[in-house]
Parts: structure tokens; sequence; C-alpha cells
């Protein structure tokens, strides 16, 4: 297998066996990159000579018998969201389309001390607003499994590159799906953690009850090795949870034995391609085979989830958004000849319509006299939705649902936006609720691929890990290679 | 309930957007579209229900009041649109 399409386990092995050398590796992940990115359109911003230095440091390290870490000098891609010094930081949007921020993120902190390679920074609807990657100022990224498609969103172009072979390992933020709905339409794993398990720090704020970082990457393994980094309380965050960080590494065992997994009928019924519910019905049956005990269980607030999601995300999100007003940082309209005026054009040239669109609704759950009937009960029904899941942990160890209703969709289909919210309805409630939930590849209908979703309880990270990767080392769905994944 | 243009422009104002002339029509059925699905929630029985965004629990997290490395002047001017007398340059607030 070509060294781009390996694993980070894999390639932490062979530099510390200097069978490769970083160099080496970032080279190569350079050509691939060289070779496929004007077809998939992955990245908004690359650094290949920061990366390349940041490699021969970590060459002359190994050199002189230094000890490494599992992400030392492994490259990887971030999401655009994300704060990282030296490159610029654009939420593709045209608002930021050329700002450069001036400190890191919290999870670029901790990967710095690993000392890891960052190839760049990845596409991504316009401030994670969107599920295909569209809404990006800069460009659409395409699925490499089949480049007519989408590669599903906000986080497409991390999970895109992965599938191309143009990363080893990235971050992607989930606010509502947008970790596990894109690794699901690219065959890849991708986990959002519990809420407060990963300082936001550094994130750009969208809707901040609900955002998480999280890994997108090729194996449960690497996805465990990447939490290990991440994770953990951090002072510029009050929500960060202030609780002990586990090596996730040690939960990956081979066993299922004994563990309850629930099946939410709401997740197999209207809504759901018959196709996709399927496969996910074949995977529960694994997972019985494996030694786990299968049962269905109820979320009955399930069909409030979309609506009362897209009434809280956008009400946060106008709040949010209100720091990009031309006056410190960003785009800036220069015609206007007064600040309110200059403001609300900046804003207008500066947003795309999706943006402009949730602001505007969030204003308007928020604004008075509708606040009660808006905000406050989709909050109170959110306290419900909550409920569901806990009422269902009693009596499971993690429940196990399609990531997305369907697979990736054709590029430009022209939905209306709420067709497209609806297509959330799997994602959204783990979010609502702060729990953690991974997608992992379980299936293919006509070459494209199915992702199954495990979710936990809060904090149970170890758990989803462990049933994932006793399903993972059972199956071979994980090892297919997209088709313009590249030599096998 | 039902969302008019003027609706839609009042929400703008309060945004700090325009609406162009040409999206007007759209996103008011847009809004009518997704407000009138909102109605589904009138179904649900809230009464005593309390609203929570956390599921860990938190509470307020303090830190010792001692001073820390903040942003450099330098650093902070980095991304102005326009800078003048080492300030934010913007056009006139007050007629």
């Amino acid at each position: 297998m070509a060294l781009y399409n390996e694993t980070v386990h894999e390639l932490h092995e062979k530099l510390t066996k200097k069978e490769i050398s970083s160099v080496e590796l970032t080279n190569a992940v350079y050509d691939r990159i060289d070779e496929v990115e004007d077809q998939v359109k992955a990245y908004i911003t690359l650094d290949k000579e920061g990366a390349l230095k940041k490699a021969a440091q970590v060459d002359a390290r190994i050199a002189a018998g230094e000890a490494i870490k599992p992400l030392t000098g492994v490259p990887g891609a971030i999401k655009d969201n994300i704060s990282l010094k030296g490159m610029r930081l654009t939420c593709a949007s045209k608002i930021l389309e050329n700002f450069q921020p001036i400190y890191d993120a919290h999870v670029i902190e901790n990967l710095r001390k690993d000392d890891t390679v960052f190839l760049g920074k990845t596409n991504m609807d316009e401030f994670a607003m969107g599920s295909t990657t569209e809404t990006s100022y800069f460009q659409s990224t395409s699925n490499p499994w089949d480049l007519s498609r989408v590669p599903g969103g906000s986080s497409g172009g991390s999970a895109a590159a992965i599938a191309a072979g143009e990363a080893i390992w990235s971050l992607g933020s989930d606010t509502g799906g947008s970790i596990r709905q894109p690794a699901s339409f690219n065959g890849c794993v991708g986990i959002k953690p519990t809420y407060g398990r990963v300082s936001r720090y550094g994130c750009i704020a969208f809707a901040s009850s609900l955002d998480q970082i999280g890994p997108i990457v090729r194996d449960v393994t690497d996805a465990a090795i990447v939490l290990n980094t991440i994770c953990g309380v951090d002072a510029h965050d009050s929500t960060s949870a202030n609780v002990p960080v586990p090596d996730f590494t040690k939960a990956l065992k081979q066993d299922v034995k004994g563990m309850t997994i629930g099946l939410p009928k709401e997740f197999f019924g209207k809504g759901t391609d018959p196709k996709v519910a399927e496969q996910i019905k074949l995977t529960a049956k694994k997972f019985e085979e494996l030694g786990a005990h299968v049962v269905e269980v109820s979320l009955p607030h399930t069909e409030y989830a979309v609506i009362t999601y897209y009434i809280i995300a956008p009400a946060e999100a106008s709040a949010n958004l209100g720091r990009f007003d031309g006056v410190r940082y960003g785009y800036r309209n220069m015609q206007a000849q007064s600040a309110p005026e200059m403001m609300a054009a900046t804003r207008t040239e500066g947003f795309g319509q999706e943006v402009r669109r949730r602001i505007m609704l969030g204003t308007y759950v928020l604004s008075s006299g509708y606040y009660d009937a808006y905000y406050n009960k989709a909050m109170q029904v959110r306290t419900l939705i909550r409920q569901d899941y806990q009422k269902a942990f009693e009596q499971c160890d993690l429940l196990l649902t399609p990531t997305s209703p369907v697979v990736a969709y054709p590029l430009d289909a022209k939905m209306d936006p709420l067709t497209i919210y609806m297509l959330d309805v799997t994602t959204i409630p783990v979010n609502m609720a702060g729990l953690p939930g991974i997608s992992i590849p379980c299936g293919f209908i006509d070459h494209m691929p199915v992702g199954a979703q495990l979710i936990g309880k809060p904090l149970g990270e170890e758990t989803l890990l462990r049933a994932a990767y006793t399903f993972e080392q059972a199956t071979d769905f994980h090892k297919a290679v997209a088709p313009l994944g590249g030599k096998k | 309930m039902s969302i008019t243009a003027k609706d839609v422009k009042h929400i703008a104002t309060l945004s700090r957007l325009n609406v162009p002339a040409d999206e007007l029509d759209k996103f008011q059925e847009q809004f009518n579209q997704i407000l009138n699905y909102a109605e589904i929630l009138k179904k649900v029985d809230t009464t005593g229900i309390e609203p929570s965004p956390y599921v860990l629990p938190t509470s307020n997290v303090f830190r010792e009041d001692v001073p820390q490395p903040g942003v450099t002047h330098e650093e902070a001017m980095k991304n102005a649109p326009e800078e003048h007398n080492g300030g934010f340059k913007v056009p006139r607030v007050i007629e």
C-alpha cells in the first residue's frame, strides 16, 4: 500500500524503526496532493514549506535516538475553523479570506507538543453551517468515492482528504454531525467526543453549547491516538471537563461480550433509506455474533430534534457571529459613509447566503415577543431529548443508528434548506444531549460507503472505542480504498 | 403566524444585515417554511421542564486573579482593515 494511504499507527512504527523518514512521508503525501487535489479540492490552504521544515526537525530527533509520540512526524490536516498560528484562518468565508490568526487553538498547542506535521487547512461549509461543504466561499469539495457527489459536511474537506490519500489524519468539528456525517460519506472513522472532552479554545464558535472538535481518520486505533493528544481540561474553555483523560488506546480490546446495544426504532423507519437501514441491521447482527446483546429501544422525542436544533444553533450563531463587523479584522466594505452602514454592508457582502439565513433565523427566535415561543421552548425540548437518551442508557451500554439516513448524494442537488436540515436527524440529538458518537464504516450501497453511528454515555468514549474496534477487527469495510484513493 | 417581507427587513436590521432585493422573496418563503415546521413543538408538553444546555455538571469555573500574558498591541492590530494612530479606524459614527 502507498505510504499516503497508511494509518497513523502503521506509519509511526515505520518511523520508529527508521524504515521511512518523516520528510519522505510528508513528500509522499504532497505528491499525492499534487496528483489529485485539482479533482478533490479538499484544501483551502497548504503549507508544504512549513511541513517539510517540521518533518526535517523530527527526522533529526529520531536520528538522535529520541523517543517519539504516535503523531510525531505524521502529517495531518486541520479543518479551517481551527486556529493554527502561521496559516490563514478563513472558516471558508469571504469575511475571513485573509485573516491571520494570532494564537493557536488548544488542540493545536497539544499537537505541537507531539511534534506533528501540519499539511494545511481543509475546506468546509462556511462557518461550519451546512452538510455538503458546498456553502464554502472558495470551492466545493468532491467525494473521492464518486467525484460527482458531495463529501458531506461541514468537515467535508477533512474527510475527503483522508479518503483521497491527501492526509494521514485530520481534525474536524461537529455541531450537529459535521464530523460523523462526512466520515460516513467518505468511508472514514470520525468521532465527536462528549461535550467538554476537548477544549473549544481557538475553534471559531458556531453554536457554543454544541460545538466539539474531533478526529476523522482511517481506523479506530488512529481515532484513539488523536483523542489521546487533543482531550483534556483547558483554562481557556470553562466548559472543558475537569476529568482525568484515560489512555484511549487501552480501550482497544476485541470484546463486546455482555454489552447491551440499543437500536432506537425511530431511526429505522420513515426518512431513512431502507438500504441504509438494512446495512445497520446487518451491523447489529454482527455485534450479536460477536457476543453483544441487541435490544430495540425508543427515543420518543426524536421527531422534534431537527427543528429544536435549527432554533438553538442559529440562535447561538447569531450571537457568536456578531463579532464579524469589519472593525477589527476581516473583510470591510470601503464605500459606506457611516459605521452602521459599513457593518451591514460588510456582513451582507462577507457572509454567504446560508450563514445570513441562519443569523437572521437566530435573531428572530431570540427577538422580543418570540423568545419564549421558540428559543425557550426549544431549550425545554432539548432537556426532554436528553432524558430520552438517559432512559435508554439505563438499559443499554451503547446505541446503534445509521450515521446518516442516506449515502452521499449528487453535488448541486438544489434541495431547499429544510429538506437538507432533515437529513441531520440521526446526528443532531447526540450534540443536543452532549454525548459521544462515533461513525465507522459498515458497508456499501452501489459502491458508496455507509456509516454506522455508535452513541455512548457521557464520557463513555472508551466503551464506544472498544465496540467500534471489535466490529472493525471482525470486518474489512475500513480497508476499502476510494476509486480516487490511489494504489493499494 | 406568517412572516411578511417587512418582517424579513426588520430581522435583517436587527442582524446588521441588508437583504438584497433578489433574495427577499426567497428568504421570506424559507423562513415561513421553517417556522411553520416549528409549529410541531406546540404538541410537546413542556410544563415544568427546565431548559438545560449542558450534559456534564458544570458550575462557575474560577482561577486565581493573577495577570496572564495577553495579546500584544501589534498583534491585535495585525488584521485591522484600517488603522489610525495605533487604533482601529472606522467611518463616521455620529452625524
